[in-house]
């Protein structure tokens, strides 16, 4: 817990809210405002945030998450087909059922710590995953995902006798795509921010601390910490099946693909890369990221040559040859390359970064100071 | 003055075939600082550990106010009022000295878990006043928004001492607080705990510095090889011809 007052925490939501609102504006120069990826932006923040309650916080590395983010995905897509098209059961049945899956793996695995905790939730996330293959086809409709269809039941909406025609996510009447779908993301992204601020400055974020800095001290300091780490592990597991459902939302399938074991190393790239442990650091990350995978995803080799035509063609070639294994389907090459750069040299992630240009900006302008003084003492002294 | 505290009753502890502690029968009278000393090796910390649920004792159990602690968790032991200052320092290096003692301040207010996730920054001014209150008798106030991971290692053991001072245990065990600490710090926490002695806390002291231990005990026990070959008031001790033998050295201290 830091030493904040309410007026810094009231400044620093404001700051982050109104930067979440019109990212579709200060994102146009990047060439990134378009809905599709600024809803992966908004989504991947939520499970970035939640990611860190429980890295950040208590030090556990979780290799599972994605599971709760699959589980988000089925709950949601059940919801739309079950009861409603409205996102709002949809996204209370996926938190709620990942938090009860979470808390069943969490009391598993958090009798481990260390690479054994890690190994437990990564065994749980593929164990699902490869469930969600086979046994529990009847739920999760297996390779081809789980659809929305005309045939569903919709109980809620059938009494309501709506249109026919498979519909869409909606809000009480506005549909989940587009922009809207990006807002409906973005504003369960601030709470979700907010409530991650909370717990960082209240005396749970700061027992969860305490628990990451020395875990054994806890128990003599009359601590029991299993209840902590659970509920942490449970806050997260929540969070990333908020961010299942949204994925559901603004697209209504849900493939086991987001179960695997990929997804859940993505979310750790993604907090380590921004700053595990920071508050804005995850959802940094998470842009980045997504925002690194689209630009570099969409490269291929005509687009470089395109990129080289200013140089002659034997220099144009060589550095296409030399570029192209760097983009398009290698872009994790790239995202390696910049997670092995980030990880040697700011191991606290980009906030590190921004912090140590701070700490140069301060320095600069306090050796600026003595000069002007200096100055100012000379002119005087030539006035006398 | 006259019932116990702590009653150590008929421990025995083994490392592999090491006797670490033989039948040690031990009462810690309630409001006393009881010394025990002994040479290294001679099963001090062990029983500390058997006292705060670090070991398991072979068997024999430890009773604290009337209740048989032996079994229990580590936790459950604090929240009884048990607290300890460990031999090297055991603090959170990645907390500031201010949130090192208010952890500690929290696991008594609120118990073993609490979910207290919305408090306000207001309704931390309690523990943090508490906080406050004892990292300045133990002279570290204008270091508390430094890192613990920053001190000497002196300044860790203040700064665990006020971890549990803050706690208020009814029994404080204090493994070597002041090794490693100058002259002048040493002399300051023996006023620091003659101060809490005071107001009635009892207090379970390991130490090698005999200075420290005469300054401080009431009752003294010796313990050499895993037995207790000594027990009784300093200055009793202090003439006990094999106390002398196996730990003093021979000479008047």
């Amino acid at each position: 817990m830091q030493m904040t007052t309410l007026r810094q925490e009231v400044l620093f939501m404001a700051i982050f809210t109104a930067a979440v609102l019109t990212m579709p504006f200060w994102l146009e120069p990047l060439g990134a405002s378009y809905p599709d990826l600024l809803q992966k932006f908004a989504i991947y923040g939520i499970f970035a945030i939640g990611f860190n309650i429980l890295f950040g916080l208590t030090g556990y590395l979780s290799f599972g998450h994605a599971a709760f983010l699959g589980m988000g995905s089925y709950a949601a897509v059940w919801s739309f087909k079950l009861l409603t098209m409205n996102v709002i059961p949809a996204v209370i049945f996926a938190v709620v059922l990942s938090g009860i899956f979470a808390a069943a793996i969490g009391y598993v695995s958090l009798r481990r710590s260390g690479i054994y905790f890690s190994i437990l939730t990564l065994a749980f996330a593929q164990m699902s995953y490869n469930l969600a293959y086979s046994v529990f086809t009847p739920i999760t409709n297996g390779e081809t995902g789980l659809q929305l269809s005309l045939r569903d039941p919709r109980i809620l909406d059938r009494t309501l006798d709506e249109a026919a025609g498979i519909p869409f996510p909606e809000f009480f009447g506005t549909e989940m795509n587009g922009y809207a779908g990006f807002y409906f993301c973005a504003v369960l992204l601030i709470i979700c921010f907010f409530i991650s601020m909370r717990i960082f400055h209240s005396p749970f974020g700061m027992t969860l601390r305490a628990i990451k800095s020395n875990q054994s001290r806890m128990g003599y300091t009359g601590f029991n910490t299993r209840p902590y780490t659970l509920a942490a592990f449970v806050i997260s597991g929540m969070y990333a099946g908020l961010a299942g459902a949204l994925l559901a939302v603004t697209d209504p399938l849900a493939g086991a693909e987001r179960m695997q074991w990929t997804a859940s190393g993505e979310v750790v790239l993604m907090t380590i890369l921004g700053g595990a442990g920071t508050l804005v650091g995850p959802v940094i990350g998470a842009g980045v990221i997504k925002y690194f995978e689209n630009i570099f995803s969409a490269y291929h080799e005509a687009r470089l040559h395109e990129i080289f035509s200013f140089m002659p063609e034997p220099l144009q070639n060589f550095f296409v040859t030399i570029t192209a294994p760097f983009v398009g389907e290698g872009w994790f090459l790239t995202l390696g390359l910049i997670f092995m750069l980030i990880v040697t040299f700011l191991p606290g992630g980009l906030m590190e970064g921004a912090r140590r240009l701070g700490g140069l900006v301060v320095r600069r302008k306090s050796q600026q100071e003595p000069d002007k003084l200096a100055t100012a003492g000379v002119g005087a002294q030539d006035h006398g | 003055m006259d019932n116990a505290v702590l009653h150590i009753a008929d421990v025995n502890k083994s490392f592999g075939g090491l006797h670490a502690l033989s039948d040690i029968d031990l009462q810690v009278m309630e409001g006393t600082t009881h010394a025990i000393i002994g040479p290294n090796g001679a099963g001090k910390s062990t029983l500390l550990n058997i006292c705060i649920g670090r070991l398991a004792p072979d068997s024999g159990a430890v009773v604290f106010n009337g209740e048989v602690i032996t079994g229990k968790q580590p936790y459950e032991i604090n929240q009884l009022g048990v607290a300890r200052v460990f031999q090297t320092p055991e603090i959170f290096p990645d907390l500031t000295l201010l949130q090192n003692v208010m952890i500690p301040a929290f696991a008594r207010r609120d118990g073993a878990f609490r979910l207290n996730g919305w408090q306000m920054a207001s309704h931390q001014a309690e523990i943090m006043g508490q906080a406050e209150h004892w990292l300045e008798d133990v002279g570290l106030i204008g270091l508390r928004n430094r890192f613990a991971a920053s001190l000497s290692r002196g300044d860790k053991r203040r700064l665990e001492l006020a971890m549990g001072l803050v706690q208020h245990p009814r029994l404080l065990l204090l493994d070597e607080p002041t090794a490693g600490m100058s002259r002048h710090d040493t002399n300051a926490t023996i006023d620091l705990l003659k101060k809490i002695k005071a107001r009635g806390m009892t207090k379970v002291i390991i130490e090698h510095d005999m200075h420290v231990v005469f300054s401080l005990a009431d009752r003294i026990t010796v313990l050499a090889q895993g037995m207790i070959i000594a027990d009784g008031r300093p200055d009793e001790v202090r003439g006990n011809p094999v106390v002398q033998e196996a730990y003093l050295g021979g000479t008047n201290p």
